[in-house]
């Protein structure tokens, strides 16, 4: 039995603001090694870092690999495609194997809610677990960014908080989309909350959740009476397998009532960007030439995606306790 | 023998008070723009939190000896330290490279204190990392010695003999409201 515990990055709501604003100034700071001729720190030498990745993410895994690779740690990818995993091991093995190769941190992606947290909390192993995206669940790190993105574009529709730190205090960000079904809305209604933005999720009614009294955000069904009053607006990705689900009429009425086209970006302030986590389906929920306008800051959210996760990467590993996450377990 | 009695908090006395940084950073500046001959290519790198406000002390002092503008930034060494693994994951200071760049110049590092010597290895790294000076030197208000490594200052602001024990703390106006350099045992 292990008598110290490991800090994971399982759920935004495990984060308070403190740990959140370490997060995004600690991003701020290593954004420049981006910039740097030698983009590599000698921080995380000889720490193992395994991508366990049950699901195909290709965006995801290259952007904790090139975090996890600018700090000089040991990098293996894990997939479950033609692994043994294929032939049927269970998660618990996995994790035993993992655990045999020395893994300092497990990042993993499942289609299973709740499978980084089994892997963090059933002492199979001791390295920390960062949740990558579980089913419907949470997917911290992608709120994180978005968090840093709308932070640097933002900053001058920021009201000062009482205590000098700057989060997202007085912003207004709508979330549209497959809600329901959306763990990047989940972590961002959290996290966006904490760092004092209002949030509005908008959906039609079938992909709106039920019971959303303890989310700590508004909900509406029409992206036509939200947008005039946003600072940012996070299109989520429309995934074509709920197409057949009852959850959709059909694309075209879709995108008609809450795809984001020109005519409907023309209709926020100014000031307002776009997001979307990507990857886009150009002409469904967003419109290509709003996906490539001025207000479009996609490209930048990748670009900071790297750096919030190597931050994530130097808090947890970094020290001789992490610095972040859920310390008891 | 029986335990040390526990010190008094005022059990710290000044070594140095706001003339004796003052007439320190003049003859620093002097020095390297005499070492230097003169002030180009060079730029000052100062090791936060308060190697910094020194670096834009003897920049603009260098400006009033040489009449010319000496770049001056940070370079944060956390994430190059040899103690990561023995404390919790620290907080990130700023580095700033100024526009003019490091490459072909040569690069001054700044530090208020000079100790076992493992920041300004670590500085050292960062540096390279950055780019390729064509000299690194270092420039430090106190000289308390204890050295681990085979490190030596090029500038010297005060040389202060010390035990082991004993605390050496700066503090400038920039940061604490008053400069000074003082000397003493931390309270357990």
């Amino acid at each position: 039995m292990n008598t110290h515990m490991k800090a994971h990055l399982l759920s935004t709501t495990d984060l308070d603001r403190e740990a959140a604003l370490q997060i995004l100034d600690t991003a701020e700071e290593l954004a420049r090694v981006s910039d740097m001729p030698i983009k590599k720190m000698p921080t995380l030498r000889g720490r193992t870092v395994v991508n366990l990745f049950f699901e195909d993410s290709t965006r995801t895994r290259i952007s904790f690999e090139a975090a996890a690779k600018r700090l000089s740690a040991d990098v293996i990818n894990f997939s479950a495609k033609g692994s043994s995993v294929s032939k049927g091991e269970s998660l618990k093995d996995t994790a035993l194997t993992l655990a045999a190769m020395g893994a300092d941190a497990v990042v993993i992606r499942h289609s299973m809610s709740g499978a980084p947290h089994r892997l963090a909390h059933a002492d199979w192993m001791d390295a920390h677990v960062i949740n990558a995206g579980d089913g419907t669940h949470e997917h911290p790190t992608q709120a994180l960014l978005d968090a840093f993105t709308l932070r640097q574009h933002l900053g001058d529709h920021i009201t000062a908080s009482a205590e000098g730190s700057t989060g997202l205090d007085g912003l207004h960000v709508a979330i549209v989309g497959d809600v329901l079904h959306s763990r990047v809305a989940r972590s961002n209604v959290h996290l966006l909350n904490t760092l004092g933005a209002k949030v509005t999720v908008v959906a039609p009614p079938t992909l709106m959740p039920l019971h959303t009294d303890n989310w700590p955000c508004e909900g509406s069904y029409s992206l036509d009476e939200v947008l005039p009053n946003v600072d940012a607006v996070m299109m989520l990705r429309v995934q074509h397998e709920r197409m057949d689900g009852g959850f959709f009429p059909s694309a075209r009425e879709y995108s008609q009532r809450y795809g984001l086209t020109v005519q409907r970006a023309a209709t926020m302030p100014d000031h307002a960007i776009v997001m979307h986590p990507g990857p886009m389906n150009r002409g469904l929920e967003i419109e290509s030439r709003v996906a490539d306008s001025p207000r479009s800051v996609i490209v930048d959210q990748v670009r900071n995606g790297v750096s919030v996760r190597m931050a994530v990467l130097y808090l947890l590993l970094g020290g001789s306790e992490s610095a972040l996450g859920d310390g008891a377990a | 023998m029986t335990a040390v009695p526990a010190r008094p908090a005022d059990s710290f006395r000044e070594v140095l008070d706001a003339s004796d940084i003052s007439r320190a950073l003049t003859r620093i500046a002097h020095e390297i723009v005499e070492r230097n001959k003169g002030c180009d290519h060079l730029v000052l790198l100062g090791i936060p939190s308060r190697g910094v406000p020194l670096a834009r002390r003897i920049a603009a002092k260098l400006s009033e000896i040489d009449n010319s503008h000496v770049p001056v930034g940070s370079i944060d060494i956390t994430m190059y330290r040899d103690d990561l693994r023995l404390k919790p994951a620290r907080a990130l200071a700023h580095t700033e490279v100024p526009p003019e760049g490091i490459d072909g110049r040569v690069v001054i590092l700044v530090d208020d204190v000079l100790f076992s010597g493992r920041t300004i290895r670590a500085a050292m790294d960062a540096v390279s990392d950055l780019g390729r000076p064509q000299a690194i030197q270092l420039a430090t208000l106190v000289d308390r010695g204890h050295r681990e490594l085979p490190i030596r200052a090029d500038y010297v602001g005060k040389n202060l003999p010390t035990a082991q024990s004993e605390a050496v703390h700066v503090k400038l106006t920039e940061i604490d409201e008053q400069d000074s350099v003082v000397l003493g045992v931390d309270a357990q």
